[in-house]
């Protein structure tokens, strides 16, 4: 296992440093918008990244309320973390590309409108295992993750009818897309999921090793109530 | 073992009755929806048309902001003197518990919203083009809506620091496509058009939480 990481920590390295390439100078420039379009390589697969991660969330605190593993609750920890900055990533690179296409920065749109939604549930999320005190953080986290995930549908359908009312931009992905295109779109997908699992799993050790020190401190004070050293 | 519903209706019945006696939580929440009425009229001075299209975001706002008032009083006696302590201890069923705080909460707040309507009306020059029966439809749903989650998430963040900001933090995400429904619904009938559509929504969404609720209730009461 620990053998594993370095060198699934070099495969990541390289492939997202191919992904890079293929994104900046293998893939073909888009007819209309030119070279902003290839922060569609990052936009995109940071999002769906985001979302795996949120599904792995919801399973991981579905299984904690069931069997009551700490392993399932750092799982549903790490998987939120990383999910959220995945998803931030996605936030901040969409007004990137939409001030030059669009002309402006935001707009309420369904598919931001829901997103920055989502983001703001698991934000909450994150508060709440902030906020908590240790104890009971796990199981109150694993509900509010389940409502959360619940939510998510409604998020989405009620904003698509609210929107879809109106009229809204062109989106860049109306019309099909070349399949070179494609290809890319998927081999940076790869690349951002092998390097969130890799940025999960280091996660998730630092926290099994937070919760190794923190137990040892309990049981250290309870042994030696005068907590000196003997 | 008394049955479930004598639990629920006893625990209404006590949290009535120091409510009536105290009146703490619906002063505060009057006062505090009545304050948001006039802070909007200052920021802007609508005409009737004008108000039909924005009362229901405002209506819902001013109610969503005095409905957490409410809220955070809902579980903080029952830590004085460790009574949510006993009742843990005690067999009595925890969703007893829960749906007496959650319908003691709805009739608080709906007593608010029948006692705000006719201020809102008067302030904002509102008259409704569509049947009044669907915005009595839409306020029931929305305030059951609102308060289910809001007495779950408050029990939630009895356990966290600073639980009176935590509240809000937890519960307006995720209630935000309800507040979406309840916003278009109003609007729309105070347009005159149909809101069908938003109506269903908001069944659905009582719906699913409601029964979410009750089944992870249980163990939010008894987390350690």
């Amino acid at each position: 296992m620990k053998r594993a990481f370095p060198i699934l920590s070099v495969l990541t390295a390289i492939l997202l440093s191919y992904a890079l390439y293929e994104a900046l100078v293998g893939a073909p420039t888009e007819q209309t918008m030119g070279n902003v379009q290839r922060i569609f390589y990052y936009h995109v697969p940071s999002a769906w990244t985001a979302f795996l991660l949120f599904f792995v969330n919801f399973g991981a605190s579905i299984f904690y309320l069931i069997k009551r593993r700490p392993a399932a609750d750092i799982v549903a920890l790490v998987s939120a973390e990383v999910g959220v900055v995945f998803l931030t990533v996605n936030l901040v690179t969409g007004p990137i590309w939409a001030r030059p296409v669009w002309g402006i920065w935001w707009t309420w749109d369904w598919r931001l409108t829901s997103t920055l939604v989502l983001w703001l549930i698991y934000v909450s999320y994150l508060f709440l295992r902030r906020f908590s005190s240790s104890g009971q953080t796990p199981l109150l986290a694993a509900a509010l993750a389940v409502l959360g995930a619940l939510c998510a549908p409604f998020v989405y359908f009620s904003i698509w009818i609210f929107r879809t009312q109106h009229p809204q931009p062109v989106m860049g992905d109306g019309g099909s897309i070349d399949p070179r295109m494609l290809n890319v779109l998927l081999l940076n997908w790869l690349a951002f999921s092998c390097f969130a699992f890799l940025v999960c799993w280091s996660r998730y050790r630092l926290e099994t090793l937070q919760r190794d020190v923190d137990h040892s401190h309990a049981l250290e004070s309870l042994m030696d109530p005068r907590g000196g050293v003997r | 073992m008394s049955a479930p519903s004598g639990i629920t209706r006893a625990t209404l019945h006590k949290d009535l009755r120091l409510e009536w006696r105290s009146k703490d939580a619906i002063n505060s929440m009057l006062f505090f929806s009545l304050l948001v009425v006039v802070v909007f009229s200052f920021s802007f001075d609508p005409s009737a048309e004008e108000s039909r299209q924005i009362a229901g975001g405002l209506i819902w706002v001013a109610f969503l902001f005095a409905a957490v008032v409410a809220l955070n009083q809902t579980w903080a006696r029952e830590i004085r003197n460790q009574v949510l302590d006993a009742y843990r201890v005690s067999p009595a069923p925890a969703n007893s518990l829960f749906l007496a705080k959650t319908l003691g909460n709805f009739i608080f707040v709906s007593v608010l919203e029948a006692l705000m309507t006719p201020v809102f009306i008067a302030f904002y020059r509102l008259r409704s083009l569509g049947p009044v029966w669907q915005l009595v439809l839409v306020a029931v749903l929305g305030t059951w809506a609102l308060v289910v989650n809001g007495t779950f998430f408050a029990a939630m963040s009895l356990r966290t620091r600073s639980r009176e900001i935590m509240l809000p933090l937890l519960l307006f995400p995720i209630s935000i496509p309800a507040l979406l429904a309840m916003v278009q619904s109003t609007t729309a009938i105070l347009g005159g058009e149909g809101a069908r559509f938003w109506i269903v929504l908001l069944v659905t969404y009582d719906l699913v939480f409601t029964t979410v609720c009750l089944l992870l209730f249980e163990t939010v009461l008894n987390a350690e």
